[in-house]
């Protein structure tokens, strides 16, 4: 199976504004969990991975009209992208190129903030669409001048991931060239209220696969790669290839993880078998890892079914970046691709006793190893379960 | 290559869904229209009923009577397509935290309020643990969920039947606010007038359509889908040159088409784009409407799906959804083409068995 190639990236989070100063927080153990200080929210104590720069900054870089329709998700978005394009030493794309993002509310922050002045006030009546998450892919397809096809998944947590498993797909089946998939989110206090609501914030930094993990930190970030035909890469450079990509549901629960990780399971089955390996071709693995209990305990026992008693060597990198939802899958696509690159894997923060039930340890420290094949777990509410498989390019 | 047949049907919308055959032809004198309600207690618990937004119990009633139709128990996927996605529940956690100024909250209506409830509650529903994805992209929403059911079909073994449908609900705030900002008239409009007005905005609706696409033909097959294509974005000169681009890609010419469903919605500011295919590219084929019976919504080209699905099994259609004189007996190919405010244009192609 020799994949999708991926032949780019640009990434935005709390531990970076550009791959550079991702890539080193990475190899620090630098987090970027802290009280908020751009988000405005009552619950001004509760820890997020917020990016530093303000709307008005993101703005000026962006280079956005005094009316423009841009969400903080979208001016994410779009600032990742081009971090892309300067990756890649591209000043623009190519216009048949295809656009696929995954956003969880895409920009709901606009409606929060305007909705009890939309009746009164005209002028910010242009955010009212912008509260729908195509709009906001449509309005970064726009910035870029791609018009061709364009597309938007939300389905919670998992939205980038498999934005990146469709335009694997587009690209396999030729209907495709060239397609941006990635995914992005911003803090919101829409969802910080709603996963507060559900009690699985944690009021500490998020421990994932730790036996005392008391909940996730929420964060903010938007990650997209380049996914190329291979007839039209030229002499770039592969970065890695998309080998698998699997999605299930786990029709447990709308919310919750189900007690054997089926949907875990099965999502992962389904990639070994698309990239057409075996589990223990597996170097690494970057789970999903929220650090609620439930999560990490469901998807322990996921690894414990798919891999027995060889769990690859395996770390959350959410205790980075807090978890990014519907970025979240794109984000770490992101931190894979620099893990083939580097043959480095990234440690799972704040770890100390592995969980009674299974005992598993993840990687703590940063860690030098042969790295070929990486799996990546993306879970969302609905029993959204997405497994992809990153290969280095042989 | 697998082909994609359409096995079974399901629609709810503003207007009954024996309209077709009895000519029952709801008015509505409302530019925001409600779906007809339906016997949801013959098939959804009491209890989750209650819990249920418009689009979970919709999007719900709806598979299931697809499956019904196409006697089909399991599907090995789920693929939905909502461009507003779960409004109702949306809004209700917004205005509890807007109200209480973040205070305690309940987290119901938050857990249901990502756009993939509707495909998470159908997969939980049936114990249905295979591929389950969601699509919100306006008006390509739809477009995007069948893409992928076309994808799939044709290069993995294993997804032999798909459970795909698009599905939109109304929400009052919500919704209201697309009054603001110029989405729907400001006069109050007719549904059965709609199409012959001349004033910016359109009416909003609720609607689900549901259909099982499978890799094999039935008895019950209505219609084979052949191809789908989303354009985000078009100058109205050049929809014509894209539709043949299109069609041209399978093998066709305009004149191949038997009856093309057009999304018309009496905007005066974006009809020109259906105006452009009636007037240039299909002057001579049978150009059929909806949207003057169900309204404008971002998931509503799949009851265009439903009605192309219809026609081309029981080669009939009436009258009422005629936008020109033109007549055909024995339909073979129809084309869908629908856009909203000029973006996110779809374009449908299903052919007769």
């Amino acid at each position: 199976m020799k994949g999708v190639a991926v032949t780019g990236m640009g990434i935005i989070s709390s531990i970076g504004r550009d791959l550079e100063e991702t890539s080193d927080s990475l190899k620090s153990g630098r987090s970027g969990i802290d009280k908020p200080n751009i988000f405005q929210t009552k619950h001004s104590n509760i820890l997020v991975g917020e990016i530093s720069f303000s709307n008005s900054e993101l703005e000026n870089k962006l280079d956005l009209e005094r009316n423009h329709t841009f969400s903080r998700a979208t001016m994410l978005g779009a600032y990742a992208i081009k971090q892309l394009l300067v990756n890649m030493g591209l000043t623009d794309i190519p216009p048949d190129t295809g656009i696929i993002s995954g956003t969880s509310v895409g920009g709901i922050d606009m409606t929060e903030r305007y909705f009890y002045d939309y009746s009164k006030n005209t002028e910010n009546r242009r955010f009212i669409r912008a509260q729908h998450p195509g709009f906001s892919t449509e309005m970064i397809a726009e910035y870029f001048g791609l018009k061709g096809f364009v597309s938007t998944i939300s389905t919670a947590c998992s939205s980038s991931a498999n934005a990146i498993m469709m335009g694997a797909r587009m690209i396999e089946s030729g209907k495709l060239k060239r397609v941006i998939v990635g995914g992005s989110d911003c803090l919101t206090k829409f969802t910080l209220n709603g996963f507060n609501s559900l009690m699985i914030l944690s009021e500490n930094n998020c421990r994932p696969f730790d036996e005392d993990r008391d909940g996730l930190n929420l964060g903010e970030a938007a990650a997209y790669i380049l996914l190329e035909a291979d007839d039209c890469i030229g002499d770039r450079k592969v970065l890695g290839r998309v080998t698998g990509y699997g999605n299930a549901n786990d029709a447990f629960h709308q919310t919750a993880s189900s007690q054997n990780g089926e949907g875990a399971y099965l999502a992962i089955s389904k990639a070994l078998k698309k990239a057409g390996i075996k589990s223990g071709d597996i170097d690494y693995i970057n789970a999903h890892g929220t650090g609620t209990k439930n999560n990490d305990l469901s998807e322990s026992i996921a690894f414990q079914r798919a891999f027995g008693d060889e769990i690859p060597p395996f770390s959350s990198t959410k205790a980075y970046t807090g978890h990014t939802l519907g970025a979240a899958g794109a984000v770490e696509a992101v931190f894979s691709l620099i893990s083939l690159q580097e043959q480095k894997v990234f440690p799972n923060l704040n770890f100390k006793s592995g969980m009674k039930e299974t005992g598993l340890f993840p990687v703590t420290e940063p860690t030098k190893m042969k790295i070929s094949n990486i799996l990546s777990n993306s879970f969302g509410f609905g029993g959204n379960c997405t497994s992809l498989i990153f290969q280095k390019d042989e | 290559m697998n082909r994609l047949y359409v096995n079974g049907i399901s629609s709810i919308s503003p207007q009954s869904e024996d309209i077709l055959e009895t000519g029952n032809i709801r008015e509505y004198q409302s530019n925001i229209i409600p779906a007809l309600e339906q016997d949801y207690k013959s098939v959804i618990k009491p209890m989750m009923l209650r819990r249920m937004s418009n689009a979970v119990k919709m999007g719900l009633f709806c598979s299931k009577k697809a499956m019904l139709d196409a006697q089909l128990d399991m599907p090995d996927a789920i693929m939905v397509g909502t461009g507003q996605g779960c409004l109702q529940d949306t809004e209700k956690f917004m205005e509890a935290m807007l109200t209480t100024d973040e205070g305690l909250l309940s987290p119901t209506s938050f857990i249901q309020s990502t756009h993939n409830t509707v495909g998470g509650q159908i997969a939980l529903d049936l114990k249905c643990t295979g591929y389950n994805m969601t699509y919100t992209q306006n008006s390509a929403s739809f477009e995007s969920a069948i893409l992928d059911a076309l994808l799939q079909a044709r290069t993995e073994s294993g997804t032999q039947n798909i459970l795909a449908g698009g599905v939109d609900e109304v929400s009052p705030a919500f919704t209201g606010f697309q009054e603001l900002d110029g989405q729907l008239k400001q006069e109050s409009v007719k549904n059965t007038d709609l199409l012959g007005s001349k004033t910016p905005g359109s009416i909003f609706s609720e609607s689900a359509s549901f259909f099982i696409l499978s890799s094999q033909e039935t008895g019950n097959s209505y219609a084979e889908l052949v191809d789908v294509e989303i354009i985000n974005s078009t100058e109205i000169q050049k929809i014509g040159e894209r539709t043949e681009d299109f069609l041209q890609a399978n093998d066709l010419t305009s004149s191949a088409i038997d009856i093309v469903i057009l999304g018309n919605n009496g905007d005066s500011r974006y009809d020109p784009f259906y105006h452009e295919l009636q007037d240039k590219l299909f002057p001579d084929t049978v150009q059929l409407a909806y949207k003057h019976l169900v309204g404008e919504n971002n998931s509503v080209s799949a009851y265009a799906f439903w009605l192309a699905s219809k026609i081309l099994k029981e080669n009939k259609f009436p009258d009422f959804i005629k936008l020109n004189d033109l007549n055909c007996r024995k339909p073979r190919k129809i084309l869908i083409y629908n856009q909203y405010l000029g973006k996110n244009h779809g374009l449908i192609l299903l052919q007769k068995l």
